[in-house]
């Protein structure tokens, strides 16, 4: 199983993410994160998802996805030519003897510290997910008392856009698939 | 400025633009509205069912018969869910339909009322769009892009589901005048070249099988069909969606594949080196263990819907497109390569083929006891009804013996649930094919156990005057559940034997729904009961056939076993013979 991202551009209409999430779970697929929100075109949203899965079942998920009306586009992103990115914050216990510590992570990690109590920091750090992971290994020593994650969000290198005709959509449907 | 109706007579004035004139339905609270200028319609009969899984089926069996989108409706809550197992039905069997549902009023919606069910939610997975209409003045928008989508690509179900308190405001009537959905484009023209490759692999093979499935039925491909059997004299078999794609009657044609398939048909998609699939989407029912399925065979996977490619079984040439315009291109990039002087020898395949075709022919044995048989209760039903008549069928031993035994050699003259596998499609579905095809004969071939979950729908045929046939195949139990207790569970008959030798009297039953009731029980009284129910026109005839419980459906592949061990008769295996 291999990791894979799509970036799905469908119709901003009601029910669009639930009829997204229930193909993923009718056919048997785990999401692993999945990120929604506007894009540069009005009324049409974009969707990122992450999906732990083979390449063939993968082809058979995209298909049934392009089926739904409200789906305009699927491209699986290559992770060698497109930037990827999450957001998390962290609340880590930081009290006066280990503060001084802690920041210094936090600046190694080009972090960013957006809330602070006595006993607790609270930081934000925007990166892609083996960043992310990094930090967290590091700052683990010291106690996380909470964690969100924001799912993950990707865009293509270059100067193309996913709305281009040009760029290829991962459903070659008509052609060989083979 | 438009002049100011209701959305409800909005919704009216949007089914008549569809081009509807029948719709099989049951008003309820949330629906009301609009049935109240339904009433004034002179271009939509309203057929009143007596349930709305009845009104669903109807649909169905409408769209198969007439090739038109068949209209189901219902009223918010347990009307729309008892739509539900149709929707699924017609998702599964690709039938043009829309189903349109009365929603609690939209300041409701979510608040648990009275009657109110999430039903676009309920079948997201089991429809091919659907709507949620809220504001009176999307309904025509709705209403003409639902009939698009229903009745183009590969068809499939569209529910619409509209607010109460949309169809009692005001609104203006606007009738679109294109459809422009930018995430739905069916691809209906195939590559060239694909086209082009399929060809020269089926020259260039030598035990080819035109393996056919329902999608060319539905895409009315039947003639191209014949045309590239013919010219090419390659073996067609037809799945139990595709029976009447084919004519039966021709050399070329070897049967149905699959579980209760014929030794030849199966025989020849194991057998085969090459496929050339044909709007089929390899079933579990037809391949039986996939990993051991058709082993030696390349294959060529033709079809409107590019997810069922490469789904089940990896396609070496995948065609994507409208078949009815797939089949005529193939034909002509064929006639290129004969032109070529590059032509498949098929002499050898034949060969071998026509010996099993000989050695194992359909069959089944007559009881002992003097008891009718079933298989040829349907045979002479065939026989004696015609290539006109239409077909529908339940599910279970008598729908494999209909789709058995019964010469079919037209389209759209069998109708069946394939996929889904409803119990209780055969009243309803054949109401609706009757509707939709007024002309034609049209039976019900069920069994008792089916009928009994359905029947209530022949009050709606008697009443308004829909004369369709009843063939009740009784055998007093749940036969393919007892057949596989017979093989399966040593012989332990559990909660199978439904009694319906003494409960219900079906022709009771009958009379009291004003239907004409006959019984038949012996082998001689068969043709002269089917002749008398042919001549009873004025009302619906319903025959009951009591027949014997212990007949079984043969051949059978085991489920989940391979189809190399297809047996003819318990414990039978074929002798392929061959290259063996």
């Amino acid at each position: 199983m291999t990791r894979h991202t799509l970036s799905v551009l469908v119709q901003d209409q009601p029910g669009v993410l639930a009829r997204v999430a229930s193909l993923f779970s009718r056919r048997g697929f785990n999401i692993e994160s999945l990120a929604v929100g506007p894009t540069e075109v009005p009324d049409v949203s974009r969707m990122t998802i992450v999906v732990n899965v083979d390449g063939s079942p993968l082809e058979q998920v995209t298909k049934q996805l392009n089926k739904l009306i409200n789906v305009l586009k699927i491209v699986e992103l290559d992770p060698a030519a497109s930037v990827s990115r999450e957001i998390m914050l962290v609340k880590v216990k930081a009290d006066v003897d280990t503060r001084s510590r802690v920041i210094e992570v936090v600046q190694l990690f080009k972090a960013k510290v957006v809330d602070v109590a006595p006993e607790a920091l609270t930081i934000e750090i925007t990166g892609n997910p083996e960043k992310l992971t990094d930090f967290l290994k590091v700052m683990e020593p010291f106690g996380i008392k909470e964690l969100v994650k924001s799912g993950m969000v990707a865009v293509g290198r270059g100067s193309r856009s996913i709305s281009d005709r040009s760029s290829r959509p991962a459903d070659k449907s008509g052609e060989r698939t083979a | 400025m438009s002049e100011q109706i209701t959305g409800a007579q909005s919704l009216v004035l949007s089914l008549e633009a569809a081009g509807v004139t029948d719709v099989f339905g049951i008003p309820g609270g949330a629906i009301l509205p609009l049935y109240d200028p339904l009433m004034d319609s002179t271009q939509i009969r309203h057929i009143l069912v007596r349930h709305e899984q009845g009104a669903g089926h109807a649909a169905e069996g409408y769209a198969a018969a007439s090739g038109r989108v068949g209209v189901c409706m219902a009223t918010s809550g347990p009307g729309a869910t008892n739509l539900v197992t149709p929707i699924a039905d017609a998702h599964m069997d690709s039938v043009p339909m829309v189903a349109i549902t009365g929603q609690v009023a939209s300041t409701s919606i979510g608040t648990d009322a009275f009657q109110e069910a999430d039903i676009r939610g309920i079948t997201m997975p089991i429809t091919k769009h659907s709507f949620l209409v809220t504001n009176p003045d999307d309904i025509p928008q709705a209403v003409a892009e639902a009939f698009h989508i229903a009745s183009t690509g590969r068809p499939g179900p569209v529910l619409v589901d509209v607010s109460k308190d949309a169809l009692q405001a005001l609104t203006a009537f606007n009738w679109p005048t294109t459809v422009d959905l930018p995430g739905y484009h069916p691809v209906t023209r195939p590559h060239a070249k694909q086209v082009r490759e399929a060809a020269r692999m089926i020259t260039e093979s030598s035990q080819p099988v035109l393996y056919v499935g329902g999608g060319v039925i539905r895409a009315n491909a039947s003639a191209a069909l014949l045309r590239l059997a013919e010219i090419t004299g390659i073996p067609v078999v037809t799945t139990l969606m595709a029976r009447g794609a084919f004519p039966d009657s021709h050399m070329l044609h070897l049967g149905m594949p699959g579980m209760h398939g014929s030794v030849a048909a199966v025989g020849a998609l194991q057998k085969s080196d090459l496929l050339i699939t044909l709007g089929a989407r390899f079933d579990d029912r037809v391949t039986g263990k996939l990993s051991s399925f058709a082993p030696n065979a390349a294959v060529i996977h033709a079809d409107i819907d590019p997810a069922e490619i490469g789904k089940n079984r990896f396609a070496d040439v995948p065609i994507v497109g409208d078949l009815s315009e797939i089949i005529p291109d193939l034909v002509a990039a064929i006639e290129v390569e004969f032109a070529n002087n590059k032509r498949g020898d098929y002499e050898g395949w034949w060969t071998q083929l026509d010996r099993i075709r000989d050695t194992y022919p359909l069959g089944y044995d007559f009881p002992t006891d003097g008891t009718l048989s079933p298989q040829f209760v349907i045979e002479r039903l065939g026989i004696i009804s015609g290539d006109d008549s239409i077909f529908t069928s339940g599910v279970g031993q008598h729908q494999m013996w209909a789709a058995q035994f019964i010469k079919y050699n037209k389209p759209n003259t069998w109708l069946n649930s394939g996929g889904l596998g409803t119990m209780g499609y055969a009243v309803p579905a054949a109401m609706g094919a009757k509707v939709g095809a007024p002309d034609k004969t049209v039976w019900a071939i069920d069994g008792d156990g089916c009928f009994q979950m359905t029947n209530q729908e022949l009050v709606t045929c008697t009443i308004n005057e829909i004369p369709i046939k009843v063939a009740l195949i009784n055998n007093s139990s749940l036969g393919m559940v007892r057949q596989w207790q017979t093989l399966f569970y040593n012989e332990r008959y559990s909660n199978t034997n439904l009694h319906s030798h003494r409960i219900p009297d079906f022709v009771k039953l009958a009379d009291a729904y004003g239907c004409h009731g006959l019984r038949c029980e012996s082998q001689d009284q068969v043709d002269a009961t089917i002749e008398k129910a042919m001549s009873l026109n004025d009302a619906p005839v319903v025959i009951d056939f009591v027949v014997h419980k212990d007949a079984m459906v043969w051949p059978m592949v085991a489920a989940g076993a391979s189809n190399d061990e297809i047996q003819f008769a318990r414990s039978m295996a074929p002798e392929w013979g061959g290259d063996e």
